[in-house]
Order: C-alpha cells, then sequence, then structure tokens
C-alpha cells in the first residue's frame, strides 16, 4: 500500500479523480446526440497536436489543446452541414490526425515511446504543473457542463425546439465541441488519447441502464467515472510489484466491467418496463368468460397485471384476463 | 375564438423559400390574427412544413418577409412569446430524461443564464403536463411512453413557456385516438386563453372543432384559404390529393449502446 503514498502517486491520483469527473460530463452530451464516438476523433487529431509540442518545443499538452479544438468545430462544422458523405469527412480528419502525429513525431526526432505516453496515457510521469493543469481545465469543463445543464441539455435534446426558444443553438454546439476537445486533451495523460473517448461514454452507458431521467445520468455517470479512474489507477499500482501494468487500459477496462455488471440490471429493469406497458384502452370485443379458472389473480399472484382503461389485465399463459364479479373475462 | 379585427400576430408578404437552390414556396401572403386557430393542411410534399418552419426562422426566406407580433424576423427577439412543437415521433434522444426535465426545458425562453429554477417556472411547468393529462407520468423516462404520450410531452414542452402563440407541425401524425382528444382538449384550452394556434395537418380528426381558418397548400403555394373545411373537402383533385394517410412509425428506443457513426442522427 506504501506505493501510494508516494508525491508521484498523490499527483497522479489527482489527475486521475478530477479527469474521472470531466470525461463523463462532456460525454453525457456527446451520447445523448449519439456523438458517442466524436471523442475518438478528437482524440485522433489531438496527437498531430502531440507531435507538433514534441517538433516545436512547446507543451504538448497546451499544441495539443489547440489542435484539438480546431479538429472539434471541424467535426462539429462537417455535423451541422449533415452531408450524406459526412462519415467519410470525418474518417479523413481522424486518419489524417494520426498520421500526421506520428510523421511529426518522426521528424521531430523523437521516438515512438515518447508519442506513446500520450496515446496510452503515462499518468505516473506527470508534473506539479501538468496536475494544475488538469485540475482548472477540468473544473473549467464540469462547471460549464453543470452550469448550462438546462441550455445544452434542451440544444442536444431538440435542436430545432432550442433555436425556435430563442437560444443560440450554433453556440452551444461549438461550445460542447470545445468542452470535448479540452477533456480530450486533459484526459490524455491519464487515459491516452486513444482510450479516452472510453472514459467519457463507457460510465455514461452504465449509468443509462439505471437511470430515467438526464440529470441523474450526468451525476450517476460523473461518480462512475471517477470510481473508475481512481480504481484502476490504484489496481495499476497494487500490481505494479508483479506485473507492468499501465494504468490507461487498466482504467477503462474496470469501466467496462462496471457497465458489464450493470447492463443484466438494465435489460432486467426494461423488459419489466415493457411488460407493463398498458394496453391500447379499447373494451373487449365481446363478454367472454374465461374456461373453468382455479387460479386468483391479485397483486402478489406472480401474473404480471397491466393497466388497461379504468381496471387491470393479468396477463395469464397468453391470454389477458380482467376481474368480472365472480369470473374471469378474456381482453 | 374568431376575431375578424384583431392585430396581425403573422404576417407573411410575398414569402419564397427555396431549398438547394429549388424555388420550394413561392408567392406566399398570409396573415394570422391574434386568437385565430389556423390549421395549414395539405398533401405531402405541399410545402406545409416548409411554411411553418418559414415563419419560426427556422428556414430563410429567398424573398419577402416574414413579421412576427408586428416586428420583423430578422430582429425578433420576443421568443418567450413563441411555442413550437417540432414534427417528430419521438421525444427521445441518446440518454435518458425524464418527462418533467423535458418540459422543464420550455420554461428557457423565460430563464436567465445560469439561474436555478424558480416558483412561477415549477407552477408552469405542472401546469403544462396537467393540461396534457400526464401530471402523474412527470418522473417516468419519456421513452417509457407511447408515441401519443410522447407527442403530448413535447406540446406541454411548448406550453410550459406560456406562449402567446403556438406553432404545431403535425401533432397528429401517428397518433391514437384517445392521445388525439387529449391533444385537441390541450389546445382548446389554450386557445381559450387568448393563445393564437398555427397546426400544421394533413389530417385534423377531433381538432377540427377548433379550427376558426383553414389554409390549403398546393405545391408550394397556397390554393385556398377561407373556412374550415371537411377532410373529404382537403383530400378533393383540386389539391392534388389522392385518399393517402399518414401512417408514421414511432421510433423506439431504449438506452443499450447502439453502434452508430459520429454522424447518425440529429437530422
Amino acid at each position: 500500500m506504501s506505493i501510494l503514498t508516494y508525491d508521484f502517486m498523490i499527483r497522479a491520483l489527482v489527475a486521475a479523480v478530477f479527469t474521472g469527473l470531466a470525461a463523463p460530463a462532456v460525454g453525457t452530451y456527446l451520447v445523448q446526440r449519439r456523438l458517442a464516438l466524436m471523442g475518438d476523433g478528437i482524440g485522433h487529431v489531438a496527437v498531430t497536436g502531440v507531435a507538433l509540442g514534441l517538433l516545436t518545443g512547446a507543451s504538448p499538452t497546451w499544441t495539443a489543446v489547440g489542435v484539438a479544438i480546431v479538429g472539434a468545430i471541424l467535426i462539429e462544422v462537417i455535423r451541422e452541414q449533415g452531408r450524406a458523405n459526412g462519415d467519410v469527412a470525418l474518417a479523413l480528419l481522424f486518419y489524417g490526425g494520426i498520421a500526421g502525429g506520428v510523421l511529426i513525431t518522426g521528424l521531430a526526432g523523437q521516438s515512438a515511446a515518447r508519442l506513446q505516453e500520450f496515446l496510452f496515457g503515462s499518468i505516473t510521469t506527470t508534473s506539479v504543473s501538468d496536475v494544475w493543469v488538469t485540475i482548472v481545465l477540468a473544473l473549467v469543463v464540469v462547471t460549464l457542463c453543470v452550469g448550462l445543464l438546462p441550455q445544452l441539455f434542451a440544444v442536444a435534446q431538440d435542436e430545432e425546439f432550442a433555436q425556435v426558444a430563442g437560444l443560440r443553438v450554433r453556440f452551444y454546439n461549438v461550445l460542447v465541441a470545445v468542452l470535448a476537445a479540452v477533456t480530450v486533451t486533459v484526459a490524455m495523460r491519464t487515459v491516452g488519447l486513444l482510450l479516452v473517448s472510453a472514459l467519457m461514454v463507457v460510465p455514461v452507458a452504465t449509468a443509462q441502464q439505471v437511470t430515467r431521467s438526464f440529470r441523474t445520468t450526468l451525476g450517476l455517470a460523473m461518480l462512475l467515472g471517477t470510481g473508475a479512474s481512481l480504481g484502476g489507477l490504484v489496481l495499476s499500482a497494487l500490481a505494479s510489484s508483479r506485473y507492468s501494468v499501465a494504468p490507461g487500459p487498466s482504467i477503462v477496462l474496470l469501466a467496462l466491467l462496471g457497465f458489464a455488471l450493470t447492463w443484466p440490471i438494465g435489460a432486467a429493469l426494461r423488459r419489466r418496463q415493457r411488460l407493463a406497458e398498458p394496453f391500447v384502452p379499447e373494451p373487449p370485443l365481446g363478454h367472454e368468460i374465461t374456461d373453468e379458472h382455479p387460479h386468483a389473480h391479485g397483486p402478489d399472484c406472480g401474473h404480471v397485471a397491466v393497466t388497461h382503461g379504468d381496471h387491470v389485465d393479468y396477463v395469464h399463459g397468453g391470454h389477458r384476463h380482467a376481474i368480472h364479479g365472480e369470473h374471469y373475462d378474456e381482453h | 375564438m374568431l376575431t375578424g379585427h384583431a392585430p396581425e400576430v403573422v404576417a407573411v408578404r410575398g414569402g419564397a423559400v427555396a431549398l438547394g437552390g429549388r424555388p420550394v414556396l413561392r408567392g406566399i401572403n398570409l396573415a394570422v390574427h391574434e386568437g385565430e386557430f389556423v390549421a395549414l393542411m395539405g398533401a405531402n410534399g405541399s410545402g406545409k412544413s416548409t411554411l411553418v418552419r418559414a415563419m419560426t426562422g427556422l428556414r430563410p426566406l429567398a424573398a419577402g418577409s416574414v413579421e412576427l407580433f408586428g416586428t420583423d424576423l430578422a430582429s425578433y427577439r420576443d421568443w418567450q412569446r413563441i411555442g413550437f412543437v417540432p414534427q417528430r415521433s419521438s421525444a427521445a434522444s441518446g440518454v435518458p430524461a425524464s418527462v418533467w426535465e423535458v418540459v422543464a426545458s420550455g420554461r428557457l425562453t423565460r430563464r436567465r443564464l445560469l439561474r436555478p429554477l424558480g416558483r412561477a417556472d415549477r407552477v408552469a411547468i405542472k401546469a403544462a403536463l396537467d393540461v396534457v393529462g400526464l401530471g402523474d407520468r412527470l418522473r417516468d423516462g419519456v421513452t417509457a411512453l407511447s408515441g401519443g404520450q410522447q407527442q403530448r410531452v413535447l406540446i406541454a414542452r411548448a406550453l410550459a413557456g406560456e406562449p402567446d402563440l403556438l406553432f404545431l407541425d403535425e401533432p397528429t401524425a401517428g397518433v391514437d385516438l384517445p392521445n388525439q382528444e387529449a391533444l385537441a382538449g390541450a389546445l382548446r384550452i389554450l386557445n381559450e386563453g387568448g393563445a393564437t394556434v398555427v397546426l400544421v395537418a394533413h389530417e385534423l380528426g377531433p381538432l377540427a372543432r377548433l379550427v376558426d381558418r383553414a389554409v390549403v397548400m398546393r405545391d408550394g403555394r397556397i390554393a385556398y384559404n377561407g373556412a374550415p373545411l371537411g377532410d373529404d373537402t382537403v383530400h378533393h383533385p383540386l389539391f392534388l390529393e389522392s385518399h393517402s394517410h399518414h401512417h408514421a412509425e414511432p421510433v423506439r428506443r431504449d438506452h443499450a449502446p447502439h453502434v452508430a457513426a459520429p454522424l447518425d442522427g440529429s437530422r
């Protein structure tokens, strides 16, 4: 356990907490827009940003932020244009980003191992200033995501409605894109550019298995993201005495494990909800009495009770039984 | 409520809309007066939805002008007076949202940035939900509702903003009869309260009783503007329509992960 008290480990833990909070916060809005892969795309583009930093000697974090924002706005513009071949345009952007990154890293005379720090994360090598940048950027992201929730929710839920409500739809769309870009670079040191999207999307997918409202989904996703981020880091640290375990993959795999464990619960909840959906409130065609019925239906009889107009039908062996005086009717 | 000399709430003068360079709407002159209930009707592709989108500023005009409450659309800022129910079959998105949350977003026209909901907001949200008869479902996820109930949620969202002018684009498409009745009841309450309603509909059904004036579109132009017409008259060959129905299929999505390209959905 003593490994957790080393300075580099404390820095890593702090970075992990803030990354774990910020990534699912933006991720919720991306998933709401069905843009779950956008984080992945921005991550690819940011590789070029990192490489530019390595080439020019500037801080790779800031060059990555810059290039990621440009990439995110480009993606948003392509999305807004809504062209049929938009996904191809996005693919061009993604691959251009990663190929450019690898090429420029080579030109800069840096090894692939240096680039790998950014591709898969190297949370344990973060400096004090890196941690501060992570904290500040993550706080900005979380503040905007939570503070502007009503506006961002409305724009993502129904763009046309939001526009007629007088919201500046394009501003909010670009804001989400920029927040996503900032988050990608924040999470770059923790889980790496190639895995960052997982931390944005997987906690949201897990949370929505059990939630019914947007705000609980957002809150739970942030909680799960923080848990996965911290847990993955601690697990990899504890395992490091015997094996070489990178924190990035362990964080992502822990988040995925959370999803795998929650999915059956979500599937069961959805099934129960479907079964309990009310029947069309039309009266039955005629008065049809069930055959001899030894079973007494009630709230605890084990048969699904479904609302049907002003009464309840019990689903029994493919039939719908409604109580009618001393007997049951077929509905 | 029909008022002959009430002020003009919507005025389209010489309006034209082009989609991708092709003229769609031409020579549209239409005024809607305060308190009126106007039905915009016509065959599929006649341009009735496009006209509503032009009136709400979602489609730019290629020529002519649109005025809302006497102000040109380009300089119009008083959006809390406008309610809009877009044409769609579902209130669902990629993340669960409760009925209350969707309806609450209708208050955004009246809320300042970064301010929590006030008491008046909460009262209006509850009242809007009660009007559409979903006051007991506010904590449910919208995906748990039927297509018709989701449509009522979208109407409640527009009502929550307490609009003076309500645009509805095909609110009854793919909605069963009991839900259409509930919808008609909600619109009657609103209209009797003095609000103006502009409704796009292919078939009026139970809404027919409420309509003061029918405007029938035919191939991008107004073919008829006058007293309400029965459904049989609207389907007259003059309006380029043999008998046809909308069969909007409600798209139901749960929140299990779906594989989608980054550009899927949205439009």
